[in-house]
């Protein structure tokens, strides 16, 4: 059970990221935003085929936070400007999204194996082992990034569009223009989660057009459980538990499959997860009403 | 300070529910002039502010703020020139942020936002000083998030930011509308303060025609997205409610019906 768990908290860390993703849309923008299930295996997407071709591993990353910018611009754009419903903006994104990854790799999938990693990069650098690896990458990631989101979420432009996912009257009021907050805050975010693809992708040797299905509920998991575990107390408190509950989630994954549940029920499990997940304060309500009734 | 010339506003139409909201209003805010707007439902009070604001554009007609010509211009922009408060009292603050958050993003009301840190050090004193004004013990409470505080603290509030950065106008949308008769009596008397302290040009619209009496210089009747009276100075202030009226009654040719106007 202890050899399992370095690899399952390191393979938290690295969707953390992706967490930490949604986490902006679904809780600052108040956006659920779909686009993510794309953006994913877009980033996968990038990364391998520069790390195909062999290009260097900034370039790789680099290109994939692009790409994952400019995904989230597109949805941002058709639910600001074209006043398209932001579920189904991202809904279109993703979609078309998923030729644009075909196109990227080529073919369905990208193999990276045997190739130069961030993975193997840091393996060779430390001489660490295979899980310990992972575990620094995504500890040094996830740390990294989370300092970056909180200090950019407290300067003006930031509080902007944290004000924006609250109530965009007052923000109007205030002189900002939301459609440029949202088109922001779903760049950032879709960077997020193109990072996280090419993380995940590299670290499990290839990138696979289907890689992205499920993105959104396992972000939303991992939001609601961290918030639900590590609390909600302040942003920095948030992001913290942002990343804390991607690792945990990964956790009772690992665990109900060594109890034996198959590995294809999996994406059912999750979705339950995160349906009970998501009504709780509506049971919770309900249980103190009949509470307080007697 | 405001010009607001001979404006027209039709929600739906060439529709059946076509409804003609402001019909040629025209209307002149001397610098620190502050008005009471008062008129029944969908006389077109709120239409007028919102179109003041923004919020609406105007199909017909110019809206002038201090020299500039606003009648194009989107919402936010025009928020350089507007402080606003709503009548909802949830809309006027970031409920999620903290108090001393939302002070900070009024206080640059108007400003393209950078990549400056938004709490600075060298606001708190002057964010605490001004919360002490509000008398509500708010000063204490800076970390403290928006959603936590009653209706009449986040109204008192939203006054605050309004005039955090001294705007050119101060709208009102029937601000103390949504709160207990203690408290709306505590936010106008904040409202009275702030105004004069500031000498801020307002329009305060209001469903009470003793407030609409008791405050300002002037006051204007709206009918029918029109106004009808229109007093100020020392005429405004021997008016009685019946006077008001009658005045309605003569101008408008017909029987005052709205209830909400005579409930005061």
């Amino acid at each position: 059970m202890i050899d399992l768990l370095v690899p399952t908290v390191a393979q938290g860390l690295l969707w953390a990221i992706m967490a930490l993703g949604v986490y902006i849309t679904f809780r600052v923008l108040d956006i659920a935003d779909l686009t993510v299930e794309g953006t994913f295996p877009l980033g996968a997407a990038t990364a391998a085929a520069v790390i195909a071709k062999g290009g260097s591993l900034i370039t790789a990353f680099v290109l994939a936070a692009i790409a994952g910018c400019l995904a989230g611009v597109v949805t941002g754009v058709l639910h600001t400007k074209l006043k398209i419903p932001a579920l189904l903006a991202g809904i279109l994104t993703m979609i078309g999204l998923y030729s644009v990854n075909l196109r990227i790799m080529g073919k369905a999938n990208l193999s990276m194996l045997g190739m130069d990693t961030a993975f193997t990069y840091m393996k060779n650098l430390t001489g660490f082992s295979n899980s310990v690896t992972v575990l620094c990458v995504g500890a040094i990631s996830c740390i990294l990034i989370s300092v970056v989101i909180y200090w950019f979420f407290g300067t003006e432009i930031g509080c902007a569009i944290r004000a924006t996912g609250f109530n965009q009257q007052m923000i109007r009021a205030q002189g900002v223009n939301t459609n440029i907050t949202i088109v922001l805050g779903l760049l950032i975010s879709n960077m997020l989660v193109g990072i996280a693809g090419a993380l995940v992708a590299q670290n499990n040797g290839f990138a696979d057009v289907g890689m992205g299905v499920g993105t959104i509920v396992i972000g939303l998991a991992s939001v609601i459980i961290g918030e639900v575990l590590f609390g909600t107390r302040s942003f920095k408190n948030s992001l913290i538990s942002v990343c804390l509950g991607s690792v945990v989630y990964r956790i009772v994954i690992a665990v109900v499959l060594q109890m034996g549940m198959p590995p294809n029920d999996l994406k059912l499990f999750t979705a339950i997860l995160v349906a009970i997940a998501l009504s709780l304060p509506l049971i919770q309500n309900q249980f103190k009403g009949r509470k307080a009734a007697k | 300070m405001l010009e607001v010339k001979n404006i027209y506003k039709t929600f739906f139409p060439g529709t059946i529910n076509e409804k003609r909201a402001l019909t040629g209003l025209s209307l002149h805010l001397k610098p620190g002039d502050f008005v009471t707007v008062i008129g029944g439902n969908g006389a077109g009070k709120s239409t007028l502010l919102n179109s003041i604001s923004g919020v609406l554009r105007v199909d017909k007609g110019q809206i002038i703020i201090d020299g500039t010509d606003v009648t194009k211009m989107p919402e936010h922009q025009r928020a350089k020139y507007i402080g606003r408060v709503f009548q909802d009292p949830m809309m006027g603050t970031a409920a999620g942020m903290m108090i001393e958050e939302n002070l900070a993003i009024a206080s640059r009301r108007g400003q393209t936002p950078g990549l400056r840190w938004s709490q600075r050090e060298e606001d708190d004193a002057r964010f605490v000083k001004l919360l002490k004004e509000l008398d509500l013990g708010l000063e204490d409470r800076l970390t403290a998030r928006v959603g936590l505080l009653s209706g009449g603290q986040r109204q008192a509030l939203t006054l605050l930011m309004a005039s955090l950065k001294t705007p050119k106008l101060l709208l009102l949308d029937e601000h103390t509308a949504a709160l207990d008769p203690k408290t709306a009596e505590k936010v106008l008397d904040l409202t009275q303060k702030i105004v004069s302290r500031d000498h801020l040009t307002t329009l305060m619209i209001t469903h009470n025609m003793r407030d609409a009496l008791r405050f300002g210089n002037r006051l204007i009747m709206m009918h029918e997205g029109r106004i009808l009276v229109d007093v100020e100075g020392e005429k405004k202030k021997t008016l009685k409610i019946p006077d008001l009226l009658q005045m309605f009654e003569q101008a408008a040719g017909n029987e005052l019906d709205s209830d909400s106007l005579l409930l005061s």
